[in-house]
């Protein structure tokens, strides 16, 4: 394998590997931060108990989250010099801003929060956990506009032999960055409100501590709920801007091969990317496919052989994640409607095949995730900036194959460890469950809060 | 050519402070292992940085971002010319972070001396590294118009790792100046007398690396050129010396501030005598990568500027306040009472 591949391939586990944390930090702290809150407003201890307990699932997570985002920094340069000397005047700037305006507040508050239970007063502390989420969600803002500059790019001029801002605004509005940026978030929260859900779900099987997860499952199934419509809405309208601006990743996505107007869905498909068509397209809705790409019927969907072959994204991995992605997304909004039933009911413990179910669904939110990024990111090659630059052209000219082939190696290793460490601390904590030594200090005749 | 030189400056500031900040939590993580007598003690230690070491190391995202944003043509051929030990860094600073979180989440000693071992590799690997660094960055890196001509044994050359070894003793030295303030008892006579034993060592160093600088660089160039800079370096050392000053009197918190104005002064030094360059070639000027070469468009340094106004004066500001919370020694009763400590 050469240089570029290996690069591609590291840039791949590393940035997969960082994004098994961050959407479960970009939910489950705006969970937290509401459990405390409510223990603030009413005194009821049981939330203050949910808190910590989350809060500490929340912080074993969050530590390799922050640790593995300094390597995706890191990487522009040392990989992809060609592309930071290139485009470096226009990305760099969400880059040094992010770090600025919200990693900062992050880490420093995420340090008051752990520390400072005996040092700050309630409120405080209560709002130290708001300004982590608040800082956590607005890190992703700034990342994802940087993405979505790379997506489609705006407010910059080719001069000097590389891109140059001209318009800070247009990088800022950019929609494209901000539907990537809305549908992320939600996403996030989808891995958060089905993590809390899952655990609790397999408390309430075990009969630990009822009403404790009782309140955790209903606060996270609401959450879940609204952030699985939110997924599909934004999804939708995220959808309409690929077509519109990134028409080869659209093509991709639905494996679309020739160029037409009132374009119809079909449920079953796959392509076959040597033959240039599909194999076979099964359940027919006419005009769908042209509503979902423009919101109009007649829609004109531009087909892959419209472009050029090395202008092609790699067809299968992008329709076949793009098809699970928005399967789970059907799944996730079915099961949190049943979650948000049950739990308003109070019906949990009597359908333990659903608890069951939410226990086993705790991956699959992460799992779209996943394939969310692989369409994005798979589904703009050749280009690393669409339209403006070739991936090929983007990396490093004076690093050496042997080089790479080290440091992937070493990431994929160091990481493989540190993640197995954390899911084992996870696990051995959420089922520890939460700790008990604060309600036999507030009730000291009853167990139960 | 103003924005150039104040984000020149910008840069500079960005690594002092993060080595002034970064530099105690690597210094206590070196410390960890050889001052602590027992568990108790150790996390003692542990939780000094606690609060702080996070924040602390988003000064160097922040001035990797600064150089990305500002000076993308060095960002860019700096990362990539120093791939492996940059590589080296990422993953001790990763081994750092995670022991902190993991070492206290289960009792047995197996598990906690893995990561004691974890926090001493991931504390002395990146100071060594930054060391020669910033050492081969003084005296210029081998490029040219065909590329990058060095390697990983390229830049251990003697003043690189005499830097490395600078580096170092500042930290440890800086690490043991913090201890002494933040712990109380024996914990902090211990810290004290490593303060004084490193003190002469660090002396030793600081002035061959002084004189090595006259040799190795060309830093020293813009001081003859105006002189009234050879204040910095002066001040460096005037720095130096009143930390053993201040520790013989035992006032610990004036000479942890002493200490923090010495790593700033060197980085100082060092920064002004690069200027206008970031980074020299050491083959030939023509190929140095300078504030003019490698910069951002105005534009962007414009918008950049503007965000640095606002933003940095409230980082500080909140900053400040943290300390201010966290202020006092912490004790082995807090660590064992707080079922939040790491």
């Amino acid at each position: 394998m050469d240089v570029l591949t290996l690069s591609r391939l590291q840039f791949a586990v590393t940035s997969m590997f960082h994004f098994i944390f961050v959407p479960l930090t970009l939910g489950l702290s705006i969970l937290v931060a509401w459990m405390e809150t409510r223990y603030v407003r009413t005194g009821n201890v049981t939330y203050l108990r949910m808190a910590k307990f989350w809060g500490k699932l929340f912080l074993i997570n969050f530590a390799l989250g922050v640790v593995t985002g300094i390597t995706l920094e890191f990487q522009f340069g040392m990989n992809w010099a060609e592309y930071s000397r290139y485009v470096g005047d226009i990305f760099g700037a969400p880059l040094a801003i992010e770090a600025t305006v919200a990693f900062f507040l992050e880490s420093v508050f995420i340090g008051v929060w752990i520390f400072g239970w005996n040092k700050v007063s309630k409120r405080l502390h209560a709002l130290s956990i708001w300004l982590v989420a608040v800082a956590t969600n607005l890190s992703a803002l700034w990342i994802l506009l940087a993405n979505g500059w790379m997506q489609h790019p705006v407010g910059y001029v080719l001069r000097n032999g590389r891109a140059e801002m001209v318009d800070f605004m247009a990088l800022v509005t950019n929609p494209y960055g901000l539907l990537k940026f809305t549908h992320t978030l939600v996403a996030g929260y989808s891995v958060a409100a089905f993590f809390v859900m899952g655990i609790s779900a397999w408390h309430l099987l075990k009969k630990n501590e009822p009403e404790f997860f009782r309140i955790s499952f209903k606060i996270a199934a609401k959450f879940g709920l609204a952030a699985a419509l939110l997924v599909l809405m934004i999804g939708d309208f995220h959808a309409v801007e690929v077509a519109r601006t990134q028409p080869a990743k659209f093509a991709a996505m639905e494996s679309v091969w020739e160029t037409k107007k009132n374009a119809a869905f079909n449920i079953f498909v796959f392509p076959d990317v040597k033959k240039e068509c599909n194999l076979y397209e099964e359940f027919c809705i006419p005009n769908m496919l042209s509503y979902l790409a423009f919101h109009t019927a007649d829609g004109e969907i531009k087909g892959l052989k419209s472009f050029p072959q090395d202008e092609r994204p790699p067809v299968t991995p992008v329709f076949l994640s793009f098809r699970l992605m928005v399967g789970f997304g059907m799944l996730f909004i079915l099961l949190s409607i049943l979650a948000v039933v049950f739990s308003r009911r109070g019906t949990l413990e009597a359908h333990p095949l659903f608890l069951k179910i939410m226990l086993y669904s705790i991956p699959l939110p992460y799992i779209a995730n996943q394939l969310g990024w692989i369409v994005a990111e798979v589904g703009r090659q050749p280009w690393i900036v669409y339209g403006v630059l070739k991936t090929s052209d983007a990396v490093s000219r004076s690093i050496s194959t042997v080089q790479v082939a080290g440091s992937l190696a070493g990431f994929t290793l160091l990481y493989g460890v540190l993640g197995a460490l954390d899911v084992y601390l996870l696990a051995r904590f959420a089922r520890r469950g939460p700790d008990e030594d604060l309600t036999s200090l507030v009730q000291p005749f009853g167990k139960e809060a | 050519m103003l924005f150039q030189i104040t984000w020149f400056v910008l840069w500079g500031v960005l690594w002092a402070v993060y080595f002034m900040l970064d530099g105690f939590v690597l210094g206590v993580g070196i410390l960890e292992n050889f001052l602590g007598r027992n568990d108790a003690e150790k996390r003692v230690m542990i939780n000094t940085i606690g609060p702080v070491w996070d924040g602390n190391e988003v000064w160097l995202v922040t001035a990797g971002g600064a150089t990305f944003a500002a000076f993308p043509t060095t960002y860019a051929l700096m990362f990539s010319y120093l791939y492996t030990p940059l590589l080296l860094l990422l993953f001790a600073l990763i081994i750092r972070g995670v022991s902190f979180e993991f070492r206290g989440k289960m009792q047995g000693g197996g598990w906690k001396k893995m990561w004691d071992a974890a926090i001493l590799v991931g504390s002395l690997v990146p100071a060594l590294l930054f060391g020669v660094a910033f050492g081969n960055i003084f005296s210029g890196l081998p490029m040219d118009a065909a590329g990058y001509h060095g390697s990983l044994l390229y830049l251990l050359n003697p003043y690189g790792v005499l830097t490395g070894v600078l580096f170092v003793l500042l930290f440890v030295e800086h690490g043991a100046l913090y201890l002494s303030v933040k712990t109380a008892g024996e914990l902090k006579l211990r810290a004290i007398g490593v303060a004084k034993g490193i003190w002469p060592a660090l002396l030793t160093v600081a002035a061959l690396f002084l004189a090595m600088t006259g040799f190795a660089t060309n830093l020293y160039g813009n001081f003859f050129a105006v002189p009234a800079l050879f204040a910095v370096p002066l001040a460096a050392v005037a720095a130096l010396a009143c930390t053993r000053l201040f520790t013989a009197r035992g006032r610990m918190l004036k000479a942890f501030a002493a200490s923090c104005f010495t790593i700033v002064l060197v980085v100082g030094t060092g920064v002004a005598g690069l200027f206008p360059n970031l980074i020299p070639s050491s083959l030939d000027p023509a190929y140095s990568l300078t504030i003019y070469n490698s910069s951002s468009s105005e534009y962007t340094l414009k918008i950049m500027t503007a965000v640095a106004l606002i933003f940095v004066p409230v980082v500080i500001a909140y900053k400040i306040w943290v300390y201010r919370v966290f202020r006092g020694p912490v004790t082995i009763e807090d660590v064992e009472t707080d079922e939040h400590a790491y």
